[in-house]
């Protein structure tokens, strides 16, 4: 079996290829560092405690919302409904806390439960129903974000003390900070150790073979909306409790920055490729960035420029992988 | 030869990683020859002819055409320098026509739009020149791996090519499909084209070849005139000889309980009233022209796909129509034809693919057992010799012969009973097989049964304790292992056959 290793040659390291290899393996942790070392000579406010606690805090409603479009498009899908999931769920949480009385840790149970449905809806139209995620998470995107106007008639609605609870400090780490560590722990050891995290990464390499093996695709299929609109809810959490309020028009947009965040860390859009390390890496670069270019002064529509650029160049750093991989 | 080669490689080397894969070979190829390149699974055959296709550069060493040093840095290059080639791994894309596959990079335009008559009468003719009959409008993707193979062979052919090269284009090819295709290659070569020929069936070597350049590890370790007797290639290739290439026993114990019971089997357009029984110990072996509808009942007996009436029942059990899960809960394993399209998840590594039919019969608490799974991947790995540098590669960068061992691999580890095999040995070499077939024997000893579909016909009749034979989705009949002749097979294959459908 190992005949071939045993009889190679000592091959001397090509150093230029490895150092090419190393940059296109980890090409979004480079460019992080890059990134900060360049912020920290251009402007004296980017290394202080008070920004960086601002870059946590913004990073982890972007992380933790990839971090279930990460399960989708590791299994080969897409989730574009995620903002307005995030959305929906505040407010349902809001509302039975506010209108209808619940006690406010049971609203919190609400709002995660209402990003749990969606995402079983979701699943079940792409699964089942074979519509195309693209299409299905479309779909979804509106009627939740519909349904977040509906119960709020368009105006904010108040948080339980639960769910503002998430928006405060513990001494003086963010609770957002503390949340985003935690989930990304839980959905690695999801992604990593479980049956279902392992058929992700089958379901999206190869459906035709995942299916032909006995997995449960459909099932699985199932399965992965539903994390996704679990954590969206989490994240719908996290920033209304920053807000203490449900605010209609949270998070829209949003869907993007977490595929932009999951892509700049290394997943596929092909599907059966990506990490939860890439997409905490992935959110950095683009808060990091957003976060810079605020210090410097640049308006928000050269901004949208510049994340449109950076994540062209991910994905060239992608392409340039496969290269070398397969080459 | 004196004569100038069209194209050699001049002492090349390929590593990948840490790993050498070819090491210092010349190969030359000549206007007119056919040069085969010999070896087990693993042996570097395709990694060569991936150096003369432009998809690998080599590491040290020179390619030259017509004497003069070139650089492939891709695979344009070495089209613009007339080197055609069919690689192992289908390159087709499954949702285009088989005409717009054929003309691939060269559809015919009339003022900037697609001349579609153009584009059909030129594929046409390609897919006559080896005789494959089907409609050039058809989706790829709808055709089985034989028609696609052939798909890729006319892709090759429609190019004026100098050089030909074919990486194992009969790997899923039945007799007939290979004489056409050697009709073919008789005709380029008096044309004065140069050929590469990869292949693990040694009878084909005599047949059209004229040298043998034998591959191990990486190395070359002879050159041989093609008449060489095919026990000598086996010698020079695995470095022994090989005793009995279908260690097929007696066959079952008679009163064998029964395992597998097909009753009145329908599938329109595929197969209809389909009925056996498979009894514990038994291999029953299915024959048949391409197209007789083979792969579709394997695959509706499997749960791959549904079908229209009857019913599979294993041990008793019936099982659910188009439900896989059910069928591997029930012990059946089933081998596609396909391993790149339905095997295997490519980029995924050689350990996950072994484990994903157990991933969940094996898992505590929803957690994957990845001591215990990495222990049996590597287990069965080494039973079926996988050639490999590291469990965890991508099953990807497995050579064509050893990515297969790897699909039939999974249902060892599942300990399936009832194997399905479609072309269970389609790619892997002499050696490798009779380790496969030594499997196939273990598991029937065990009470297990199988039913194996193959396009080689010598692998049927030499495994099989019965076999049935299929023409037009049905049965044509039955034959003893005693009765099961070629000429008997062939007879039943083709009687009044109909034109083949599309
Ligand atoms: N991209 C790659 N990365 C790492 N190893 C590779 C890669 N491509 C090929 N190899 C290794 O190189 C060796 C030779 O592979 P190759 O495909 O040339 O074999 P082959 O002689 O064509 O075998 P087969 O008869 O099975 O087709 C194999 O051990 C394979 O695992
Ligand atoms: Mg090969």
């Amino acid at each position: 079996m190992t005949s071939t290793l045993e009889q190679a040659p000592p091959t001397t390291p090509d150093r230029r290829t490895r150092v090419a290899r190393f940059l296109a393996d980890n090409g979004a942790l480079v460019g992080l560092v890059v990134l900060c070392v360049a912020l920290f000579i251009a402007t004296p406010d980017f290394l202080t405690g008070r920004n960086l606690l601002n870059i946590g805090i913004q990073v982890s409603t972007v992380a933790v919302l990839a971090f279930g479009v990460t399960f989708v498009i590791v299994a080969g899908g897409i989730d574009l409904s995620v903002g307005s999931v995030a959305a929906l769920s505040s407010m349902v949480s809001g509302w039975f806390f506010a209108s209808a009385g619940l006690p406010g840790w049971l609203a919190l149970l609400a709002g995660l439960l209402t990003g749990l449905l969606t995402g079983v809806v979701n699943g079940l139209a792409s699964a089942y129903g074979r519509l195309p995620s693209f299409i299905a998470t479309l779909a979804m995107l509106s009627v939740a974000r519909g349904l977040t106007l509906v119960i709020s008639d368009g105006r904010p609605i108040p948080t339980s003390p639960q769910v503002s609870f998430l928006g405060s400090d513990v001494g003086p780490v963010p609770v957002p900070v503390i949340v985003l560590v935690l989930a990304a722990l839980v959905a690695s050891f999801v992604l990593n150790r479980t049956v279902v995290g392992r058929s992700m990464y089958a379901v999206g390499g190869n459906p035709e073979a995942a299916r032909l093996s006995g997995l449960p695709v459909q099932r699985i299929l199932v399965t992965v909306f539903a994390l996704s609109g679990l954590f969206a809810a989490l994240a719908g959490l996290l920033l209304a409790g920053r807000l203490d309020s449900a605010q209609p028009q949270a998070a829209v947009g949003y869907e993007l920055d977490a595929i932009a965040a999951v892509v700049i860390g290394g997943a596929s859009l092909a599907g059966g490729v990506g990490r939860i390390s890439g997409t905490v890496i992935g959110a950095l670069v683009l808060v990091v960035i957003r976060n810079g270019l605020n210090l410097l002064n640049v308006t928000s529509f050269w901004q949208q420029v510049v994340i449109g650029l950076v994540i062209a160049i991910a994905v060239g750093f992608d392409v340039l992988r496969r290269r070398t991989r397969t080459g | 030869m004196t004569q100038q080669p069209l194209l050699t490689l001049e002492r090349v080397s390929k590593s990948f990683g840490p790993v050498t894969v070819v090491s210092d070979v010349t190969v030359h190829v000549h206007a007119g020859a056919v040069q085969v390149l010999l070896g087990e699974n693993g042996a570097g055959k395709s990694t060569l002819i991936k150096m003369m296709a432009g998809v690998h550069q080599p590491d040290g060493g020179r390619v030259l055409v017509d004497g003069r040093p070139v650089q492939l840095p891709n695979v344009h290059a070495a089209e613009q320098l007339g080197i055609a080639t069919i690689h192992q791994e289908l390159n087709l894309v499954g949702s285009l026509s088989v005409a717009e596959n054929v003309m691939m990079g060269r559809i015919p335009t009339r003022f900037g739009l697609v001349d579609r008559r153009e584009l059909r009468a030129r594929a046409r003719a390609a897919l006559d020149l080896i005789g494959l009959d089907v409609d050039v409008d058809a989706r790829v993707g709808d055709l089985g791996i034989a028609r696609q193979q052939l798909v890729e062979i006319a892709k090759a052919l429609s190019v004026d090519a100098r050089i030909l090269v074919l990486d194992e284009p009969t790997a899923a090819l039945t007799r007939r499909e290979t004489e056409n295709l050697f009709r073919v290659v008789a005709q380029l070569r008096a044309r004065g084209v140069g050929m590469v020929f990869i292949s693990h069936h040694l009878d084909e070597i005599a047949e059209i070849g004229d040298t043998v350049l034998v591959l191990r590890d990486g190395h070359a370790v002879a050159e041989v005139p093609a008449s060489t007797p095919e026990d000598e290639l086996v010698r020079l290739m695995v470095g022994r000889s090989i005793d009995e290439q279908y260690p097929r026993g007696t066959g079952p114990v008679a009163e064998g309980t029964e395992v597998l019971a097909v009753d009145g089997l329908s599938s329109a357009g595929s197969f209809s009233d389909i009925s056996f029984r498979v009894r514990q110990g038994e291999v029953l072996g299915i024959a048949g022209l391409v197209g007789a509808g083979r792969t579709e009942l394997l695959r509706a007996i499997a749960g791959a796909d549904r079908y229209d009436a009857g019913t599979v029942t294993v041990r008793g059990r019936r099982l659910r129509p188009g439900d896989v899960g059910a069928a591997v809960a029930a012990g059946v394993g089933h081998v596609p034809e396909d391993r790149k399209a339905q095997g295997l998840v490519l980029d995924a590594s050689v350990n996950d693919n072994l484990g994903y039919a157990t991933l969940a019969s094996t898992a505590r608490m929803g957690l994957v057992d990845f001591a215990g799974q990495r222990r049996r991947a590597e287990q069965v790995a080494g039973t079926l010799r996988i050639r490999m540098h590291d469990i965890d590669q991508p099953v990807r960068s497995l050579s064509g012969g050893n990515q297969q061992k790897a699909v039939f691999g999974r249902w060892v580890i599942a300990g399936s009973t009832v194997l399905l095999l479609d072309e269970p040995t389609r790619g892997v070499d002499v050696g490798a097989k009779v380790e496969i077939y030594e499997l196939i024997n273990a598991i029937t000893a065990g009470g297990g049964a199988i039913v194996m579909v193959s396009s080689e016909l010598p692998e049927v009749l030499g495994m099989s304790d019965r076999v049935l034979v299929m023409r037009d989705g049905r049965i044509a009949g039955e034959l003893s292992a005693a009765e099961a002749t070629q000429d008997a097979v062939m007879t039943l294959a083709t009687r009044d056959v109909a034109p083949a459908q599309p």
